[in-house]
């Protein structure tokens, strides 16, 4: 049963589409991100929604009434915007009580929701501050209870962790997650951070150019990329372009292994990086190593083959034996490997 | 090293220091300092040092009703700019580029004109004979002419009309700084454009309303030819008083008293509410 639901929405400005048939239904509760580079048409599609920007063609559905053309005062809709908006000369408790007072709720009562919603985001302390004596995460904490104490049918969050340093960032991510579960709040998120959108999504909707590119949990997401941008915008992927026979794809003279008797045709054959062995036995591929990088949790090796350059990232599990310059084997499982026709996905 | 550094900004504004001394501290300071000599009739000046000439000031009304007059007609005038003005800038934002450009020509056009010609303007427009009246008259709106040239009203018209820019530009300074999503946030929380406006925009644009008002206050209490073309000789205010006292009447120490008083009053306001206003709008007052 969807609650939210866009119909073919369109936005077409004078000489460039923003966003051109975008249809989505999201369930009452479900988390979705709408992920993409930017000017990939999310936050056009986020505006849309909230009803900043009338749409050029399609229909918005909330509970089944139509709101396509309901202005924003009215939609009842809670936004945290990415400069969070804070009114600069409003107290916290002003700044999140402005939307009861909006709805005509009683001073008492109002006071006892601000209340309430403050202690949800752990910011009751800091109600007669202002918004320039916060700090950023305290910010965006007041710009989340500000949208929440309204009750919205909906939250949507336009890149809400933009402005936070890495470390805060994730500390936030976490919160907001466990937040949205407690409140249980359907909600849109926009960001272009796939660790994010991976982090707090029930589903992630991958945009480019406009165009829904592909829409799915975050795991399916990974695992069975669309395509060759699906693959490489949600994490790092090798992608080579080959010819697909029988259970085999043959790359460069190389025959890959495929789980995939059905594939045919021309074919981008994908493979991610930690699902590549470095062996000494006999190998897919032999290559050289031309740069090995430490980044804590895992090791990165980069491997000059045939097939072209390829990312490989082992788990750090203590100093690999593989070194800078070596001839090195490298296999995978055909499970392991994706292939989709060339140039699947929307706009690949 | 340290030290260099220190004077720097003292040698660096030391020439601007100077001529700021030299033309407008110094001629003050000579004004005060005649404003306490005794007036000798036919124009003389005399030996002792009295303060004559602001027991005459407190004491007459005559001086009471200009001083009333000047600060109502400034206060007004300030009030209507308000009025007139930060809707204009906030109008001004919301342009496309090119009608913006336009705009602000259009805004900053009163500024471009001399004061005469434009005062000269504003009384072919408002005389018994004027462009308005005739126009009036021709539609039976009215049966006589409305007299507006040389009253209250037609000085504050004409003053209004050339100290709005001033306001606008203030305000749309501030405007800049305005984060749009605020408007979009408080719009999304159920509020309606006039809510917006008076809720979220203008407590943020406080500073510029401020200054903007600041500026048009001591322009509108200082003004000269507007209220001597317009206001005529029987509507007075300080400056035109001061200015009949110099070359008319060639008290020069009385009109000296005169123009401390305005200086001071003028001055005295704009720091009161000054004051009052970052006071009581601290938070938008970065």
């Amino acid at each position: 049963m969807s609650f939210l639901e866009l119909q073919g929405l369109s936005k077409r400005f004078d000489d460039f589409t923003a966003v051109s048939g975008c249809s989505l239904s999201v369930a009452k509760g479900e988390f979705v991100c709408l992920l993409g580079p930017s000017g990939c048409g999310k936050t056009t599609t986020l505006q849309m929604v909230a009803g900043f920007v009338p749409p050029t063609e399609g229909r918005i559905l909330l509970d089944g009434q139509d709101i396509t053309s309901v202005k924003p005062d009215k939609r009842g809709l809670g936004i945290v915007f990415q400069s969070y908006a804070l009114f600069p000369h409003m107290t916290v408790a002003d700044n999140v009580a402005f939307g009861l007072e909006m709805r005509g709720v009683a001073a008492t009562e109002r006071r006892r929701r601000v209340g309430e919603t403050l202690e949800l985001v752990h910011l009751e302390s800091l109600t007669d501050r202002y918004p320039r004596e916060l700090s950023g995460g305290q910010r965006q904490r007041v710009a989340m209870a500000r949208a929440l104490v309204i009750q919205p049918p909906v939250l949507l969050l336009d890149e809400p962790m933009g402005a936070l340093d890495a470390k805060l960032r994730e500390e936030m991510q976490i919160e907001l997650r466990a937040l949205q579960h407690r409140v249980g709040i359907t909600t849109i998120m926009v960001t272009h951070d796939q660790a994010e959108a991976m982090t707090l999504a029930d589903r992630v909707v991958l945009m480019n150019q406009g165009r829904i590119e592909q829409v799915g949990r975050p795991f399916d997401m990974y695992e069975q990329p669309n395509g060759r941008f699906s693959s490489t915008f949600l994490g790092k992927a090798n992608v080579f372009a080959g010819q697909a026979i029988g259970g085999m794809v043959e790359v460069n003279g190389h025959r890959l292994p495929c789980a995939d008797r059905t594939a045919a045709g021309v074919v981008d054959y994908i493979v991610r990086p930690e699902k590549v062995e470095i062996t000494r036995e006999p190998a897919l591929v032999r290559g050289r190593i031309s740069a090995r990088v430490f980044l804590g949790n895992h090791w990165l090796f980069q491997v000059d083959t045939p097939l072209g350059t390829m990312q490989i990232t082992h788990a750090n599990t203590g100093l690999p034996q593989a070194g800078e310059g070596d001839e090195v084997g490298l296999c995978w499982s055909g499970e392991h490997a994706r292939v989709v026709p060339a140039g699947a996905g929307a706009t690949a | 090293m340290n030290e260099q550094r220190n004077l720097l900004p003292y040698w660096l504004t030391a020439p601007g220091m100077l001529v700021t001394l030299a033309f407008v501290a110094l001629p003050l300071v000579l004004i005060f300092s005649l404003s306490l000599y005794p007036f000798v009739s036919g124009g003389g000046v005399g030996e002792q040092m009295t303060v004559a000439n602001y027991a005459d000031i407190f004491r007459d009304d005559y001086f009471h009703a200009i001083f009333a007059r000047t600060f109502g007609m400034a206060i007004l005038v300030t009030f209507l700019c308000i009025v007139i003005g930060v809707p204009e800038a906030y109008v001004l934002t919301r342009l496309s580029q090119r009608w913006r450009a336009v705009s602000v020509v259009i805004v900053l056009g009163p500024l471009l004109i001399s004061v005469v010609i434009r005062t000269l303007g504003w009384a072919i427009l408002l005389g018994n004979e004027g462009v308005i009246n005739n126009l009036l008259l021709a539609t039976g709106l009215v049966s006589e002419p409305v007299k507006i040239m040389f009253t209250f009203t037609g000085v504050v018209i004409a003053m209004v009309h050339v100290l709005v820019p001033f306001m606008v530009l203030a305000v749309w300074t501030s405007l800049q700084k305005l984060d749009p999503a605020t408007e979009q946030a408080a719009q999304s929380l159920g509020a309606g454009l006039p809510t917006v406006l008076r809720r979220i925009v203008f407590p943020q644009v406080i500073p510029g309303v401020l200054s903007g008002g600041l500026i048009v206050f001591a322009l509108a209490a200082s003004a000269f030819a507007t209220p001597a073309i317009i206001g005529g000789r029987r509507l007075k205010v300080v400056p035109t008083t001061i200015y009949d006292e110099f070359l008319g009447n060639l008290n020069w120490p009385l009109g000296a008293a005169l123009a401390v008083v305005l200086v001071l009053i003028v001055l005295a306001v704009s720091m009161g509410v000054n004051r009052l206003v970052e006071r009581r709008w601290k938070q938008v007052f970065v």
